[in-house]
């Protein structure tokens, strides 16, 4: 049967139909739809766990004892699972185990532009890179079975245009294989200098022998066209070329990105009068070829920055622009922002009133930092605020004050340890956490705070205030965002005591169905000054019009934050 | 690829531009095509700009759509088909509803929201079609359905049958929706543009 995929959930259907059993993953935008697809079959065990190393690890002990196991996250995300795979590539799978990681060029939803190739290259492991739908779904089931065949963790690469694009796939039957037995075998699992000693040498052979396979294995094709000029490309720079220079060039495409053929890449070059590498990000191919001393462009005619597109190799190749029209009129920006009634933006109202340096995290509340409230100094990466609040306290002198914010699942995946340290190194940091009941970014994920698990089940949930507590923060309190008051008091004080302090200011996110939205607001034309007060939340739902305040009921939920900020009584309850 | 057409799906995020990919996507599958959907998820979505890139033909290779290859612009939102509007293809056609939504710079006062915009479209000898889907969309029982009131207009240009649409309309979405989508769809074919 054909259907039309977005990538993510066609690596889904692969990993489903090579047989997988376990999957653990963190969500991370442009990865997350690969573990939500996978909740969706009944027969594969998935989950949320709290970061990517857990998930890792998770996937790890699942292949240990014998099941096929995956686990998905974002270029970021292995950052943070670095730590068991550069070992799980000494120990090797029992299960085939896959790692999913989906790069964002051109950063539509990240905090750098990080290439994840380098560590294939760096941990020693394998990694496929499809270039569509369907080779999501092919290369997913043949990650599997070459993790199991080679005895390696193994990585499929995504980028966004690939996990987020739809094209067509053929669906095919879910292959299962007879789980060996499990045995005890610490040489191979139990890295220790003595066994690791052993392995490291089988890792090298396995490269090689990868690397063996690579000169030949389907994954990597030749496409003869015009031979004045070669490219070497793969992912989705293979369809802007292909878009952009048709049968005018060969092609080699490559879909296993580490480790790469060298004899291929020889042969394909001595076919063709020039190469070209044509890949984003950083010049991975190119260093191998000019190591291996195939002469190519690449970095010097193509950019490591953003996504490329047909267009921007057309014109390296001298075709001319495409006829477009020019609109002369000033567009204004229209920037991603947080929504009306989010629970979030009382809070920064009230640390900018306050006049608190407040170091940031990764979410939604990230988007606090945009005007009108521009209430964020630093975002660093997950959980970074805590930890990096505690060393701002460690170093500032000055009598600044000072908090960070960091939400219920970033909290969860990494903010407890930095939590932990600003307890145990007692500084007198002021932690808010920011508890919506929801991991809310990358579109209402279920985590250990929310008491589901990610099929929408009931689960174990984590009681914030009793493990801050634990930790050793004896000031811990809990506000109602949408109370300005009770807010503005809470920052107040905690920020002036000379103690840790942990603020958990509650209020589910206002796109979780369960919350039901209020009557719209109005402002009434009498009573309002036009003294833009209320503009300063940044709401979406109140605009600026005659020189006065309007509020759009269509997209107000009631939430009063602007009422209670009115001087002038003006914004009421709706008629 | 000189047989692939190519359409802009933009607007605001939240109007429901994925569901309308994600209609016409089904439909150009069943109808035999090659089809690629390049669509939007994560930090955009929240009130930003977005934009949705389907392409179809024998044979699609890139995803997404760039400056003077679109056949087809349809926008959710007026502003927004002048952001994009760079991307139209000589001939092609833009398909606004005319629904003003103001992005945060005109809200707080910083900016004004342009005023004539659809005056210098038309003054550049662009094809358009501007329709005031969300009146249409309410009429038919749901300001949400503005999407499909979009897609009923589009639906005149692309050589596909009218029940065909409607029966990927019938499949697409909750039962619940069927009949408002239904009237959504017949209000936006069928009106006159302004």
């Amino acid at each position: 049967m054909k259907k039309l995929m977005i990538g993510n959930e066609a690596v889904a259907r692969g990993l489903y139909e090579g047989g997988v059993e376990v999957v653990s993953s963190y969500p991370g935008t442009p990865s997350t739809e690969i573990t939500e697809f996978i909740s969706k079959y009944d027969d594969v065990y998935s989950e949320w766990a709290p970061n990517e190393k857990v998930a890792a690890e998770v996937a790890f002990g699942a292949s240990l004892a014998g099941a096929r196991s995956a686990c998905a996250m974002k270029h970021v995300g292995l950052n943070v699972a670095a730590d068991p795979l550069f070992t799980l590539s000494y120990t090797g799978v029992g299960g085939g185990l896959v790692v999913c990681v989906a790069d964002d060029p051109a950063m539509h939803s990240s905090q750098n532009e990080q290439d994840s190739r380098h560590y294939a290259i760096a941990a020693k492991v394998p990694m496929l890179e499809p270039a569509d739908s369907a080779e999501c779904l092919a290369f997913a089931r043949e990650a599997l079975l070459l993790s199991e065949s080679f005895d390696t963790p193994v990585l499929l690469r995504l980028t966004t245009r690939i996990a987020h694009s739809q094209s067509i796939v053929e669906l095919g039957e879910r292959v299962m294989r007879d789980r060996p037995e499990y045995k005890r075998n610490g040489e191979k699992y139990i890295m220790m200098p003595g066994n690791a000693k052993k392995r490291h040498p089988i890792v090298e052979a396995r490269t090689e022998a990868l690397a063996r396979l690579a000169e030949t294995s389907d994954l990597n094709r030749v496409e003869m066209g015009g031979t004045a000029c070669g490219v070497i490309t793969s992912g989705a720079c293979y369809q802007y070329v292909k878009e952009a220079l048709g049968d005018s060039v060969s092609v080699l495409k490559l879909g296993m990105v580490h480790p790469l053929p060298t004899d291929l890449i020889r042969s394909f070059a001595a076919s063709v009068g020039r190469v070209v590498v044509i890949e984003e990000l950083d010049g991975v191919i190119e260093s191998h070829c000019e190591h291996i001393g195939v002469k190519v462009d690449g970095k010097n005619l193509f950019t490591p920055i953003g996504e490329y597109s047909q267009a921007s190799i057309a014109a390296v190749f001298g075709i001319e622009e495409k006829k477009h029209l020019v609109v002369e009129n000033a567009i204004p920006v229209r920037p991603p922002m947080m929504c009306a009634g989010c629970p979030h933006r009382g809070l920064f109202y009230s640390l900018v009133k306050n006049g608190v340096t407040v170091l940031g995290d990764i979410g939604c509340y990230t988007l606090g930092a945009q005007p009108p409230l521009s209430a964020i100094d630093s975002t660093l990466c997950m959980g970074a605020s805590v930890s990096g609040l505690h060393g701002f306290r460690v170093a500032d002198k000055s009598d600044r004050k000072t908090a960070c914010v960091i939400g219920d699942s970033t909290f969860m995946h990494s903010g407890i340890t930095g939590l932990v340290n600003v307890a145990y190194n007692g500084s007198a940091s002021t932690v808010i956490i920011l508890d919506n009941s929801i991991t809310g970014m990358t579109g209402h994920q279920q985590n250990p705070t929310t008491g589901f698990n990610i099929k929408g089940d009931p689960a174990g949930k984590v009681d914030l205030e009793a493990l801050c507590r634990a930790i050793g923060i004896r000031r811990v309190r809990v506000v109602d965002p949408y109370d300005l008051a009770e807010v503005d008091l809470a920052i107040r004080e905690e920020t002036a005591v000379d103690e840790p302090s942990v603020i958990i200011s509650r209020r589910p996110c206002i796109l979780l169905k369960s919350v039901k939205p209020k009557p719209a607001l109005s402002i009434s034309k009498e009573l309002c000054r036009g003294c833009k007060k209320c503009l300063s939340l940044g709401c979406p739902a109140i605009s600026y019009k005659g020189k006065r305040a309007h509020v759009n009921d269509t997209l107000c939920v009631g939430c009063g934050i602007c009422e209670s900020l009115c001087p002038f009584d003006a914004i009421s309850k709706g008629e | 690829m000189q047989n692939t057409k190519s359409i802009m799906i933009v607007g605001v995020g939240g109007q429901g531009s994925l569901l309308a990919s994600k209609l016409l996507g089904q439909l150009l599958l069943a109808e035999g095509y090659d089809v690629k959907v390049s669509e939007v998820h994560g930090m955009s979505q929240r009130g930003g700009s977005v934009v949705t890139y389907v392409r179809f033909g024998d044979r699609v290779y890139s995803p997404i759509i760039t400056d003077g290859e679109a056949d087809f612009i349809v926008s959710f939102e007026k502003l927004e088909a002048a952001r994009y509007a760079s991307c139209l293809a000589p001939g092609g056609r833009i398909i606004v509803n005319t629904q003003e939504i103001d992005p945060m710079p005109v809200l707080i006062g910083k900016a004004a929201y342009p005023t004539d915009i659809l005056s210098e479209l038309t003054a550049k000898d662009v094809l358009l079609d501007a329709i005031d889907a969300l009146s249409l969309a309410e009429a038919a029982g749901s300001a949400k359905a503005v999407n499909i009131v979009l897609m009923g207009r589009l639906a005149r240009y692309l050589g596909i049958a009218r029940e065909k649409w409607e029966d990927a309309i019938k499949h697409g979405v909750k039962a619940a929706f069927v009949d408002v989508n239904l009237r959504a769809f017949s209000l936006g074919y069928e009106n006159d543009a302004e």
